[in-house]
This record gives structure tokens, sequence and C-alpha cells, in this order.
């Protein structure tokens, strides 16, 4: 498949760019207080659209998705770190579907 | 200057250090892309420079189901565009704790490990950045990213598919470490998590809006709840970095 590689190109240079060109070209401060804003909120925005309701079909069975979602939701809010969540949302996905079997 | 070369050394040494709880996160989450890489029909060499190439979690996942759907390179270029638009916020905030003493070659190299991660961490530096530290954060991070994808993409096979099961929520797990917290401190933000996750409910059920691409979904999403949370609540200087 050489098409894989035009794809793994074009997805490498449109983010490259967007990574790069701030960082080079932007010297000054934004002063528009709407895209300021706007830029702060997108993160929030992205990631929660793209996390829910997609998460219900990560793994092979619904109910484990949901209990591994709420228990990652919850080591979230206690502060637990990137990696704990992580690994601890896929732990409880593993035992749960122990029983699911 | 000797005395600077020490400092950028240490520099890069402490970023070495602070980006290690990331590279053993990025590995988890980056072994679950390498075995979906290979299940969707890529090599482990692809999966790897695809890895290396983009460093990005989303990103790379919802590029990987337009190559699987062998979709056109436009809607690849808008899709990684759009998902990745949030580091456009992050290289700015990066641009504003550099001095022109950081030349154009050193800002390039920034720019290739500009992540969620890796932005926190180095965001989070006092005063001015040194892009030493920022190679550090960047050199481990990588390697548990890429390293993680090549041996769920070369091993994967091996396990289970009750890990692989377990496996695919990793990446969710990660999303959800970084939008909670800052949404348990900010009302805003936690509306603007709240409203992303009804409305991607919503478009994934309703009619004709369900047939729009996963990309073009979040695309429309991410417009409408950022303008709204920006035009509601205008942040402040100082609730950003």
């Amino acid at each position: 498949m050489p098409k894989v590689y035009i794809y793994i190109l074009v997805m490498a240079a449109v983010t490259y760019l967007i990574r790069a060109l701030p960082l080079t070209l932007i010297r000054g401060e934004i002063r528009s207080p709407f895209i300021r804003s706007f830029l702060y909120y997108v993160p929030y925005a992205t990631l929660a659209a793209m996390t829910f309701p997609a998460i219900l079909g990560a793994t092979d069975y619904f109910l484990s998705a949901l209990i591994g979602f709420l228990v990652a939701v919850f080591l979230a809010v206690r502060g637990k770190s990137l990696l704990f969540v992580a690994c601890g949302a896929c732990a409880v996905v593993f035992v749960v579907e122990l029983f699911l079997h | 200057m000797v005395s600077n070369a020490m400092d950028n050394r240490q520099w890069f040494k402490k970023g070495l250090r602070n980006g290690l709880p990331i590279c053993m996160g990025y590995f988890a989450v980056s072994f679950a892309f390498g075995i979906q890489a290979v299940e969707g029909g890529l090599t482990v060499f692809q999966a790897g420079m695809l890895s290396l190439m983009n460093v990005t979690s989303a990103g790379q996942f919802a590029g990987l189901s337009v190559i699987i759907a062998g979709g056109s390179y436009v809607e690849m270029a808008v899709l990684q565009l759009i998902i990745n638009l949030r580091y456009l916020l992050m290289s700015t905030a990066l641009s504003q704790k550099l001095t022109s003493r950081t030349g154009t070659a050193a800002r390039l190299g920034i720019a290739y490990g500009v992540t969620d991660e890796i932005f926190g961490v180095s965001v989070l530096t006092e005063g001015e950045l040194n892009p030493f530290y920022s190679y550090g954060l960047i050199l481990i991070s990588v390697l548990g990213w890429t390293g993680g994808t090549v041996f769920g993409a070369a091993a994967g096979a091996i396990l289970p598919e009750s890990a692989i099961s377990a496996l695919g929520i990793a990446l969710y797990g990660m999303f959800i470490a970084i939008i909670i917290p800052p949404a348990t401190k900010s009302r805003p933000v936690l509306i603007a998590v709240l409203g992303g996750m009804i409305l991607s409910t919503a478009a994934a059920y309703a009619p004709l809006i369900r047939e729009l691409s996963d990309g073009m979904r979040i695309i429309i999403i991410t417009v409408l709840v950022a303008s709204a949370c920006a035009l509601i609540w205008p942040v402040k200087e100082k609730e950003e970095a």
C-alpha cells in the first residue's frame, strides 16, 4: 500500500505546520479577546466530543466501556495522573470483562 | 559559552526526568494504536513511522480510520487540521515563553513536540523556556510513543482478545485525565466539556448529521461549543496558560 505513505506524509505535514507556524511567526501577542477565548476552549470541546460517545464502543462490551468511562472520570476528578487514569480504565475494563465472558 | 552549555545539559536532563511519566502514559496508549494500525492493514514499519512523524494521539486514531476507509487526502488534511487545531493555541502560548535569543531552528525543534502533555509540562516552567528542556521532554516522550506503537504492532497479535479490548479504552482514559481536572475548577470549562459530549452524542444519532464523517462532526461541534463559550465567558489573561 504505497498510498499509506502519502496519507502519513499528509498527516505529518498538516500537523507540523500547525505546531510550527505560531512558534516561528508569532513574536507579539494576540490581542483579539474572542480568538484568545475561542482557542482556550478548543481543547476541551474537541477532546470531550471525541471521547463521548465514542468511548462506549471502544471495548468489546458496552457495559465494560461504560464502567471504564465512569471509573476514569472518578479517577480524573480525584486528580490522578495521566498514566494512572489511562491504566486504571484499562484494568477495570479487563476485570469487568472477566465476568462478562 | 561553557557555562551556557552546562545549563543546557542540566535542562536537557531535567526534561528527560520530567518526561518519564509522559513516556509511560504514551507507551500504554500507543501500544493500543499499534494494535489497531496492524489490524487496519498497516505494517509494523508504517505504524512506527506514523507515530514518529505525527506524535498526536487523537489525530492518529482519527487519521487511521481515514486510511482504513480509503478517504481522500483532502479529508485527511482537513481532519488533521481541525483535530490538531488546539496545538495552534499551545504553540502560540509557548511562543510567549521564548525570547528573541531563541532562534528559528530551536523554535522548529520545539514545534515538533507540541502535544497536550508535553505542552502542559513545559508551559508550567518558571520564566523563560530553555529549548533543551523541551528537547529532553520530547526525546523521552517520543521514545515512549513510537516504541509503544512498534511493540503494539509487532506483539499485539499474541495478546489475548480480552487484553486488546481493555487497551481500547486507554486513549479515552488519557483524554479524560486531561479535560476533567480543569473542568472541576472552572464552570465554563465544565460546560465546554459537557457541551462537547452532549452535542457529539446528539450528532451521532441525529438524522442527516449522523451521515457526516466523525471528523466533520467533531469540527462542527468544536466550533459551536468553543465559540459559544468564548462569547459567554471571555477568558481573562491570567486564566490561560
